[in-house]
């Protein structure tokens, strides 16, 4: 395994009285597809969303791409540009086109001419099959298309880590598949990707690891099929079955 | 002579009327101006003040809070008499003009850094987050982000409480200042008879009831579609 480029330790979260992460380690190695399922409330996004400090881990530390983000001196909008987000809702601009959404980082935070931006925008609307509604608005793209928007605003800007967050949980059964091929693709092109999902045919054939978080801790880790054919835990053997069930 | 003719004759005098045209114009042209200023400064300073209380410092918000909650609860014309009858007492007198332009401007101030909060609360937590994620700092993601949306939300309700302070540049006529109303009724004495009121209603219906008639047509066209 090459070295790491997450490194997550003992990361703690208190929001108010409540203890939502309970000391979580993470290390994800380059090129790595790590997937990440629990049950609603264990923790999950909150942990995503320490590693690029949307949230702040009330101790611990993180690094990334050899940048400590919890440091004070980090420029952290900086750092953010190596590690993109993708979430549930997309949360696309809904005032900007496709193109607009993806080059408004490349030109006010990366720092490139309108010309370069949209070059580069146009690029990474090509890579997840969308060059063609590049001056459509989010309200005219189908869920599928939003969400593929939201993955080019996330790879226009070259992250070396890319967080996923329950990318097709807010999608119709038939556009689930578009988001994921372009997943796939990413993860082809060697992107290191974490993926917070219930997509199991995803995680079967797609990553390299499985972790099953509950509350606020992980409980188990390992390779697809070791997860889900041969859980160790109790608690993972539980949550496997109840969602299989569905 | 019949009824109706002594309506005419007393009401819509056109003897009367000619004689005071030009005054009635002279005061459209003072209430345009004052209108204009109270337009621009009010919002700007409405605008300043909400993305002020964005950056969540404390002490600052309970003090724009509390200067808005202000100029919100007290009657326009209150404001307009303790500037001009009360600041000369601290050493400053300013005109009519200028007292009926600073009040009407705080109070369009205080309403529209609500009606602007407002907007910036209403825009989801999401796109803060997707903003920040791709590296845009607090200020980009408000400038660029935010307050595109934020203010097209707040186009109807902003349009509709800026005539209503606006067409308060009457309150101006008690305090000297010669726009329409204030010329209109020195008419009204200088000629004993009551027609340069109506002309003076003339006049406010032609300044505002185009602006009332656009902002009924901002309603609809920034009505928010996703
Ligand atoms: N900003 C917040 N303030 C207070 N509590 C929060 C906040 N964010 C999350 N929580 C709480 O932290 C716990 C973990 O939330 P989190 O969203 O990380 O869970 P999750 O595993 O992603 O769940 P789901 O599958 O439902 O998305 C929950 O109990 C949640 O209510
Ligand atoms: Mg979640």
């Amino acid at each position: 395994m090459s070295k790491p480029i997450v490194e997550a330790r003992e990361i703690h979260k208190h929001f108010g009285h409540l203890h939502v992460l309970k000391g979580v380690d993470l290390e994800v190695a380059e090129r790595e597809l790590v997937f990440v399922i629990g049950p609603s409330g264990s923790g999950k996004s909150t942990l995503l969303r320490c590693l690029n400090r949307l949230e702040e881990p009330s101790s611990g530390s993180v690094v990334v791409d050899g940048i400590d983000m919890l440091d004070p001196r980090t420029d952290i909008n900086h750092a953010r540009q190596r590690i993109g987000m993708v979430f549930q809702s997309f949360n696309l601009y809904p005032h900007m086109t496709a193109l607009g959404n993806v080059t408004l980082a490349l030109r006010k935070v990366a720092g490139k001419s309108r010309a370069e931006a949209d070059a580069l925008g146009l690029a990474a609307l090509q890579r997840v099959g969308l060059a063609d509604r590049a001056g459509h608005t989010p309200g005219q793209l189908s869920g599928g298309q939003q969400q593929r928007v939201a993955i080019a605003r996330a790879i226009a800007l070259e992250p070396r880590v890319m967080l996923f967050d329950e990318p097709t949980s807010a999608l119709d059964p038939e556009l689930v598949g578009s988001v994921l091929e372009v997943m796939r693709d990413l993860r082809q092109s060697g992107m290191t990707m974490i993926v917070v999902s219930h997509e199991m045919g995803f995680a079967r054939n797609a990553a390299d690891r499985v972790m099953f978080m509950d509350d606020g801790l992980i409980v188990e880790q390992g390779p697809p099929a070791a997860i889900f054919e041969n859980p160790t835990q109790e608690r993972t053997r539980a949550f496997i079955g109840q969602i299989q069930r569905h | 002579m019949s009824t109706w003719d002594r309506f005419v004759e007393t009401f819509f005098n056109a003897k009367v009327m000619v004689k005071y045209l030009p005054d009635i114009l002279s005061g459209m042209v003072v209430t345009i101006e004052l209108a204009v200023l109270i337009v621009l400064s009010g919002l700007l300073a409405g605008l300043v003040l909400a993305l002020l209380r964005a950056l969540a410092i404390r002490p600052l918000n309970w003090l724009i809070i509390f200067v808005v909650d202000l100029f919100r609860s007290l009657p326009p014309l209150v404001i307009i008499v303790l500037i001009y009858f009360g600041l000369p007492a601290a050493g400053v007198s300013p005109s009519g003009f200028v007292s009926t332009w600073l009040s009407l401007a705080f109070v369009l101030m205080a309403f529209s850094e609500e009606i602007f909060w407002a907007g910036i609360t209403s825009i989801p937590k999401g796109q803060w987050e997707a903003s920040r994620s791709t590296g845009l700092s607090f200020g980009q993601t408000l400038i660029n982000v935010v307050l595109p949306q934020a203010l097209r939300l707040t186009i109807p309700p902003l349009t509709n409480r800026t005539i209503a302070i606006t067409k308060g540049t009457a309150l101006g006529t008690v305090v000297a200042v010669t726009e329409i109303l204030g010329q209109a009724s020195s008419a009204v004495s200088n000629s004993y008879n009551p027609s340069p009121l109506m002309m003076g209603a003339a006049a406010y219906l032609v300044l505002f009831l185009p602006v009332v008639v656009a902002a009924r047509w901002v309603e609809t066209k920034f009505a928010w579609k996703r």
